[in-house]
């Protein structure tokens, strides 16, 4: 039989906001346990939360850049439960009334073809503290730092059919909240991670199978690999002529497999109801409006002024807008190599994004600047230095050496490009290789790489290839 | 010094005749050789206290503070005192001590008053005798076998004992009005949102509003000064200018529309107490009021109504009560599991679980619309009886309590009984209202109260309206025997 695969995604998105979303305690990352955890945070006796107005500005910001309807009436409301890293016995969220519905976005598939999936809801809560199980001798230490960070809990419709189109999903959400910045996106620190709701069905049948859920999954590799992992599962249970039983899964990324949590039987009853601490939560259609207007360029519109205004291919304006980090910083290589944006879409891609991978740094932390690189790029668009030497040059940056005019000065890389001199070399090699010469005369033309090899070699790279190649095509004809 | 009013205490203050620290002492005194008799005290602050009433003397002497400045209340133990314990009545929090002041205690701090103790009071503030308290039950002064009413039963007892010139409490179901009169004092419920709940140990947020009790509206009015306001801290406190409750209090009632519900002189109605009430309706009468009966239809799905709002509300409230971080935690726990269930079931009284239970059910799967969704919609309907009835009249009158004080143990057995000892203050809260409770008379030795509902916002009528009754009353200067 033939499967399908039905995937919806939760993504906790986490608000960038300096304060948390009911105090005033920092969000900051990384602190020494419970030193970010105020008396609200903790949940005392008597203490109340008062509503971080930046968050519901953030959550507008998303829910007008996805086409959602961002609700004038919102509510928050209690889901109980207890955690020892819940402090006051239920997480404040919203239910009946979120913020943010029926929004959408366009996921790219493989073939260049693109996809609509639909986002049900975006709402607002808080994130819990954390369980530290380590280090503490059989006992459990709890660390609320973490407790009260505002999150934007973003639920996709089951419009996924692989995983692949998930990541995409995700990428796409990831790409977008940076864009908007509400996120920082950086998942090794739980700022972006997701759970992943996953069925199979035969092909052709219309009503959904039996689904999974996959918890917290903290890379775009490791989404990937869970989804696959439980669609083959299920797959597998069902042509054993078995069942899926709907339950909460734990991706292992160590062993590359997924395990029970809880069943469907025992799953919460969460109980509910609005939280009379909190006012409902009313926008203007003016504040909306606002937001509206105070969008930055999403990555669509970046894309399509890329293709635009600099001349690039569709695929290239992809690749460079699909982070706002890259389109940026792109932009600003642009802008210092005095516009020339074909060359700085070559290297921004190639040489830069290749040196970065290599080690593993984002290009927010990249070593060379944009205005180094750009600057570079201009002494190759002004003829100073050939593509060829830029590549030493752009070594020599990267390993710290200075900005390219230092280093095309030190290094005497500057090209040549005085005809005359170029012309003495030329008939230099053609001199002492006439035996050459009178191959290439009799029809052997591939041996003309030879002769510009020569010329190179001899100028040590630095003559302009363009003035070579004439001037050598010139004197093999006469 | 201990007969004398907040207002006659603070021009004596101003006069010289005695200093704050003067006054604290006698204070303390009082209390160490008389408050084993009530069990009004929870926790007595001499240190804090005599602190703050030197400061208060440096003021004083400067010319400075207010009206309050040098004046010694008593804060009941719900609202968060730093350094101090705050037990709010349970074994719970018998070990808690608040790293913060609760904006209340902070505001009347700031008006130089000054604090001699914490008041008894039932656990978690759920009851209506003050016998649910950890810490024993409270007596009332003017019958020591008899309950002071609840759940501000202690800062009702040491007010009427005059153990303090004042205290605060807090009002959820008529916590404030059926304590103050059942022990012969003023206690007003200002409007949901008019004080902060800040720091105010949480029952059921939506009904919690905290107030002011004292012998007479006029020291209601001096306290409700300092403790009302907006307060950043407490998203649900309304953002309203307070008036100045004082300037008011002499206005004339000439005219005055007083509302008679009819539901609140039905059946249940204790015969002695309709006297009281009607005799105090005639006062006003002869001050130039105007009687009408009218009808609030809905006044008997109040207690329902309350008994599934307040416990849901409650339920999820006392989560937090699980031995982690604070508060009671069991013995030796095998695990997490084992540390929830027996902190609870040790550190919480019967009434408490009883209240958690309830509201568990009413917030669970395939209940919640008929319970407490159903309930909020009742809720509406009362608010809009009262909203109907104030279109027609300015204050509403009527019993705040269907009996005088009943005597320690009389209800305990049947805790249905005891919700309906409330039967006339709970819809009140339901609604977000100001109400007041005034000693209007006795029943025998037992004092009688009267409750005055006013429009939202508008405590400064209900004072003047309480104020005017007093002028011409001496109900409220009476002092019970033991106590003199």
């Amino acid at each position: 039989m033939e499967w399908e695969a039905v995937i919806g995604l939760e993504i906790h998105s986490q608000l960038k906001t300096k304060s948390k979303i009911f105090s005033g305690a920092s969000t900051a990352y990384g602190a020494e346990p419970n030193t970010q955890a105020c008396v609200v945070d903790l949940g005392l006796p008597g203490v109340l939360p008062v509503l971080n107005g930046e968050v519901v500005r953030m959550a507008t910001k998303f829910g007008v850049a996805i086409g959602a309807t961002v609700a004038q009436r919102s509510i928050f409301a209690r889901k109980n439960y207890f955690y020892p890293d819940l402090p006051k016995g239920y997480q404040i969220s919203q239910y009946a009334l979120p913020i943010v519905t029926h929004g959408h976005v366009e996921i790219e598939l493989e073939e260049g073809a693109t996809k609509t999936i639909g986002v049900t809801r975006a709402h607002l809560e808080e994130d819990a503290g954390k369980s530290l199980h380590e280090d503490f001798h059989g006992m459990t230490g709890i660390d609320l730092n973490r407790a009260g960070t505002p999150l934007l809990e973003i639920v996709s419709e089951p419009d996924m059919r692989s995983a692949k189109e998930a990541v995409a999903y995700m990428k796409k959400i990831h790409s977008l909240v940076q864009y908007l910045e509400i996120c920082d996106g950086n998942m090794q620190e739980g700022s972006f991670r997701c759970d992943a709701n996953v069925s199979v069905r035969p092909i052709g049948q219309s009503e959904l199978g039996t689904r999974t859920e996959l918890k917290n999954i903290n890379s775009f590799r490791f989404v990937e690999r869970a989804i696959n992992y439980e669609i083959e599962r299920q797959i597998d249970v069902l042509e054993g002529g078995g069942q899926i039983v709907q339950e909460t899964r734990l991706y292992d990324a160590d062993n590359n497999e997924t395990r029970p949590l809880r069943s469907k039987e025992e799953a919460m009853d969460y109980r509910y109801f609005p939280d009379p601490d909190l006012l409902p939560v009313e926008l203007d259609a003016a504040f909306i409006e606002d937001v509206r207007q105070q969008l930055p360029e999403l990555p669509e519109a970046k894309k399509a002024r890329f293709v635009e205004q600099y001349g690039l291919s569709v695929y290239d304006a992809g690749v460079l807008t699909a982070s706002r980090d890259m389109a940026d910083y792109y932009e600003a290589v642009v802008v210092a190599s005095s516009g020339e944006a074909k060359l700085a879409a070559n290297w921004v891609m190639g040489d830069l994004t290749g040196a970065l991978n290599k080690e593993g740094l984002d290009i927010t932390a990249s070593p060379m600047t944009a205005e180094q690189l750009g600057l570079m790029i201009e002494r190759i668009g002004d003829n100073t230095i050939s593509g060829k030497i830029a590549k030493k040059v752009f070594e020599a940056m990267w390993a710290g050496e200075g900005d390219a005019d230092l280093i095309i000065e030190s290094k005497g890389l500057k090209q040549v490009t005085d005809t005359g001199a170029i012309e003495h070399v030329i008939d230099d090699v053609l001199a002492n290789n006439a035996s050459q010469v009178e191959q290439y005369r009799a029809g052997k033309e591939k041996l003309f790489g030879f002769f510009v090899g020569q010329v190179m070699k001899i100028t040590q790279g630095k003559a302009n290839p363009a003035q070579v190649n004439d001037i050598l095509k010139k004197k093999l004809q006469s | 010094m201990h007969t004398k009013t907040i207002a006659q205490l603070s021009a004596a203050l101003r006069a010289g005749e005695f200093s704050s620290e003067e006054l604290t002492r006698f204070f303390l005194e009082r209390i160490s050789r008389l408050d084993d008799k009530t069990n009004g005290y929870v926790t007595v602050t001499t240190e804090r206290a005599l602190e703050a009433a030197s400061a208060a003397d440096a003021k004083i002497a400067a010319g400075e503070g207010g009206p309050i400045t040098g004046v010694p209340i008593a804060h009941k133990d719900i609202f968060c005192t730093e350094g101090v314990p705050t037990r709010c009545g349970s074994k719970m929090l018998d070990n808690f001590i608040a790293p913060y002041d609760a904006t209340c205690v902070t505001k009347l701090s700031e008006a130089g008053t000054v604090m001699l103790g914490k008041t008894n009071m039932d656990e978690f503030a759920m009851g209506s005798s003050n016998e649910t308290s950890f810490y024993g039950p409270v007596r009332n002064p003017w019958d020591l076998n008899a309950v002071p009413g609840g759940s501000s039963g202690g800062s009702a007892a040491v007010v009427a004992a005059r153990l303090a010139p004042g205290a605060t409490g807090t009002d959820t179901g008529g916590s404030i009005r059926q304590p103050a009169a059942l022990t012969g004092i003023t206690g007003l419920k200002p409007t949901y949102g008019r004080v902060s709940r800040y720091g105010m140990i949480a029952f059921a947020s939506s009904l919690d509003q905290g107030g002011a009790m004292a012998s007479t509206a006029e020291d209601a009015a001096l306290l409700l000064q300092a403790m009302a306001g907006f307060d950043p801290k407490d998203s649900t406190s309304v953002d309203e200018s307070v008036p100045d409750y004082r300037a008011t209090l002499n206005d004339s009632i000439e005219g005055l529309k007083i509302g008679l519900p009819k539901e609140y002189f039905g059946e249940g109605l204790s015969s002695d107490v309709a006297n009281v009430i009607d005799e105090a309706i005639a006062e006003y009468r002869q001050l130039g009021a105007e009687v009408i009966e009218i009808s609030l239809p809905n006044s008997g799905l109040a207690v329902p109504t309350y008994y599934v709002i307040a416990p849901a509300e409650c339920s999820s409230n006392l989560s937090r009560y699980d031995g982690v971080r604070f508060g009671y935690r069991c013995e030796d726990p095998v695990d997490i599991e084992d540390m929830y269930k027996r902190s609870r079931e040790e550190g919480f009284g019967p009434e408490v679980k009883r209240r958690i239970m309830i509201g568990t059910y009413a917030l669970s799967a395939g209940y919640y619309d008929a319970y407490y969704l159903k309930a909020q919609q009742v809720r509406r309907l009362i608010k809009n009886d009262f909203m109907d009835a104030f279109a027609k009249v300015d204050v509403i009158a009527g019993p705040v309590s269907p009996t005088p004080a009943f005597k320690l143990g009389e209800k305990t057995a049947d805790p249905v009984t005891m919700y309906f000892s409330d039967i006339y203050t709970i819809a009140v809260n339901l609604a977000g209202l100001p109400a007041i409770s005034i000693p209007a008379g006795f029943v025998g030795d037992a004092p009688v109260g009267l409750q005055l509902i006013s429009p939202f916002f508008d405590e400064a009528r209900l004072l003047n309206v309480a104020h005017r009754f007093q002028q011409i009353t001496d109900w409220h200067a009476r002092v019970p025997k033991g106590f003199e």
